[in-house]
């Protein structure tokens, strides 16, 4: 079966005082109606990477590509019409921070139906419920109250799952959802986690879940990439993660706390400068 | 717990924003109060003897010091801010010595005038000015930016008297578009029965077209002007506002949903970059409001600056003082209405309020 997502060679550049710097230095890898983790540090290009796919490098970066595939359309070309039909209604990004990645001015509910408003076309109730429904089964126990409510009336939690509701409540083919749970205590996170799966096996979505953390990665993925500085330093079938060789992804899973037995001291994680290379 | 929400609903943010504009009274109130202190102590300051402005320099030494007791000046300092203040609050800040009519009813005469003009202006600079600012800040660093930032400059650096006289040689005496100087044709003028002594408001209420005609034909060069100040400083403000917001996460958020980028900016940024933006516009408003000399002298328009200036030169104290405590009503007034604009726009400050 051909693949939903197809990134070959994806390179993000910012222009700086220094001269360009490459965040994201030949990122590669398919992705099919399935589960693909993206773990690394914090700044080896995650996000940007994600950003790319839905070509939302930020300016003045610039992205580009050997490949960059979805569907069957090359994105690298696609025109402003394409990326209108494709954006919220096929493919959709759950942002990393709540906190700014919604309008200050503007209620959930408006917010919510925005993007089903220029996503697909139904009547304003049948969104209205909808949006409602989305709400709910994100496990907010008051929608219509989230619904009218404006961004800093939320919790943090509440705001991720106001975001998440926004962004599955089109149903894409593709989600990427960066760090979605971070805020969310851990029966919504397993609750959260349960309908993203719905979606991958009942829908056939293809989900993109970028993440710190690479015990729930492992523990929910089919496959994981761990990035490194800009780079896929390894891939991985989530069950193999024992036989990780880049002694980065060793590094990382020595530092998962284990139940048994406290280590003391925690082992702290070796870096090498030439894993960067 | 997370699901803490809109704790109160709508009622309790009803009852914050009375109590935040009781504050805000409050504050004016206090505000009010250091502006006729300031009034009052520069009147005491100035050596210009209010007694001699009253009955002039040849008047005999008993009629010099019958009008000193008149006019309160042998009572301690607090007594006579207590009758200033009563005085004023009674609308009386005594007689002009120049025009010999009471100073509010001067006022009365020239504010309508600046008032009118004003508001042309700002509507001008405003309507123009932040859709120039809005394109100026989607276009960055483009042709469109680079126009709107040199009609931005040549609005900062060109002198208004300059540009008045150049407007009426081209579109008054050239080109025959506009009518010359004045507010009005003395043939429409006693057309219109003044009521609020805007004209045009007075005569479109009067259905007086012909005479709605003459005054919009006279307004609207001085009015341009003005606006086209008042434009260069909204539309610069208005693009780096837009940028700024337009750099926000939640814009990519809305490029995510697929939302039109129209939508985007005139929606989604435009309406999170309004918020300072009535501050701006309100000062512009408050700038206008003071009068401008220069414009009023250029285009004879009975205004409130050219009052100002008058009597400041003729040192008439009394109306140079209800001149200033009108305009210092007037900023006052206008940071009480973008405070309240403020809150309505923003959902984070109405919440704290
Ligand atoms: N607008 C920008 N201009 C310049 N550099 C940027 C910009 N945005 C991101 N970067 C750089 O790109 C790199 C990758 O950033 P990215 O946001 O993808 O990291 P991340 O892996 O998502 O990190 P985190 O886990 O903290 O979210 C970082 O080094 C960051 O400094
Ligand atoms: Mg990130």
């Amino acid at each position: 079966m051909r693949p939903l997502l197809t990134v070959e060679d994806l390179r993000i550049t910012f222009p700086t005082r220094q001269g360009p710097s490459e965040v994201v230095r030949g990122v590669s890898f398919t992705l099919g109606r399935e589960r693909l983790g993206i773990v690394g540090e914090s700044g080896s290009g995650k996000s940007q990477t994600g950003r790319a796919i839905l070509g939302l490098t930020p300016p003045p970066g610039r992205a580009t590509a050997k490949v960059l595939d979805f569907d069957g359309i090359d994105l690298r070309t696609a025109s402003a019409a394409t990326w209108r039909r494709l954006r919220g209604a096929r493919m959709s990004m759950v942002m990393q921070d709540p906190k700014f990645s919604l309008n200050p001015v503007m209620t959930i509910g408006k917010q919510l139906l925005e993007a089903l408003k220029f996503g697909a076309g139904e009547t304003r109730a049948e969104a209205r419920a909808r949006a409602l429904a989305m709400l709910e089964a994100v496990q907010i126990r008051d929608p219509e109250r989230v619904f009218r409510a404006y961004p800093h009336e939320l919790s943090g939690g509440m705001g991720q799952r106001a975001m998440i509701a926004m962004m599955l409540v089109t149903e894409p083919d593709l989600l990427i959802a960066d760090e979605p749970t971070s805020a969310l205590d851990v029966t919504v996170q397993v609750e959260v986690l349960r309908i993203l799966d719905r979606l991958v096996r009942e829908r056939g979505m293809g989900l993109i879940f970028i993440s710190h953390d690479l015990r729930l990665v492992s523990s929910f993925c089919d496959r994981v990439l761990v990035m490194y500085a800009g780079r896929v330093v390894e891939e991985l079938k989530a069950a193999d993660l024992g036989k990780a060789q880049h002694p980065y992804t060793r590094g990382l899973m020595n530092c998962l706390p284990k139940i048994e037995g406290g280590v003391r001291p925690l082992p702290t994680l070796e870096r090498d400068a030439a894993w960067a290379r | 717990m997370s699901d803490a929400t809109t704790d109160g609903g709508r009622e309790s943010a009803l009852l914050r924003l009375l109590w935040k504009a009781a504050k805000l009274l409050a504050t004016v109130a206090l505000t009010f109060l250091g502006l006729l202190v300031v009034t009052f102590l520069i009147g005491r300051v100035v050596p210009v003897d209010p007694v001699l402005a009253v009955i002039g320099d040849r008047a005999p030494k008993s009629v010099y010091d019958r009008v000193f007791v008149e006019l309160g000046l042998d009572r301690p300092l607090y007594e006579q801010f207590w009758i200033y203040l009563h005085k004023v609050f009674t609308g009386d800040f005594g007689e002009s010595f120049l025009t010999k009519r009471p100073i509010i009813d001067d006022i009365a005469r020239v504010f309508p005038a600046t008032l009118e003009l004003a508001t042309v202006a700002i509507l001008i600079g405003t309507v123009l000015g932040i859709p120039m600012g809005v394109w100026a800040a989607v276009r960055q660093g483009r042709l469109a930016d680079q126009v709107v930032r040199v009609l931005g400059l040549v609005g900062y650096s060109a002198p208004i008297f300059w540009l008045g006289l150049l407007g009426l040689l081209v579109f008054y005496a050239r080109l025959n578009w506009v009518a010359g100087p004045g507010r009005i044709d003395i043939a429409y003028e006693y057309a219109i029965t003044p009521k609020t002594g805007l004209l045009l408001l007075d005569s479109a209420m009067q259905g007086q077209w012909d005479a709605f005609r003459n005054v919009f034909a006279h307004i609207i060069l001085p009015a341009a002007l003005l606006g086209y100040f008042s434009m260069a400083y909204i539309s610069r403000m208005t693009r780096s506002f837009m940028l700024n917001e337009l750099a926000q996460e939640y814009v990519t958020t809305a490029r995510v949903k697929g939302v039109p980028e129209w939508r985007i900016i005139w929606v989604h940024a435009l309406r999170n970059a309004a918020v300072p933006l009535v501050t701006v516009v309100a000062l512009s408003y408050a700038n206008l409001l003071e009068g401008s000399v220069l414009t009023e002298t250029v285009f004879a328009w009975p205004g409130l600056g050219q009052y100002i200036t008058n009597s400041l030169q003729n040192a008439d104290m009394n109306a140079v003082l209800g001149g200033t405590l009108l305009i210092g009503a007037i900023f006052v007034g206008l940071n009480l209405l973008s405070d309240l604009l403020y809150t309505l726009l923003d959902p984070r400050v109405r919440k704290q309020a």
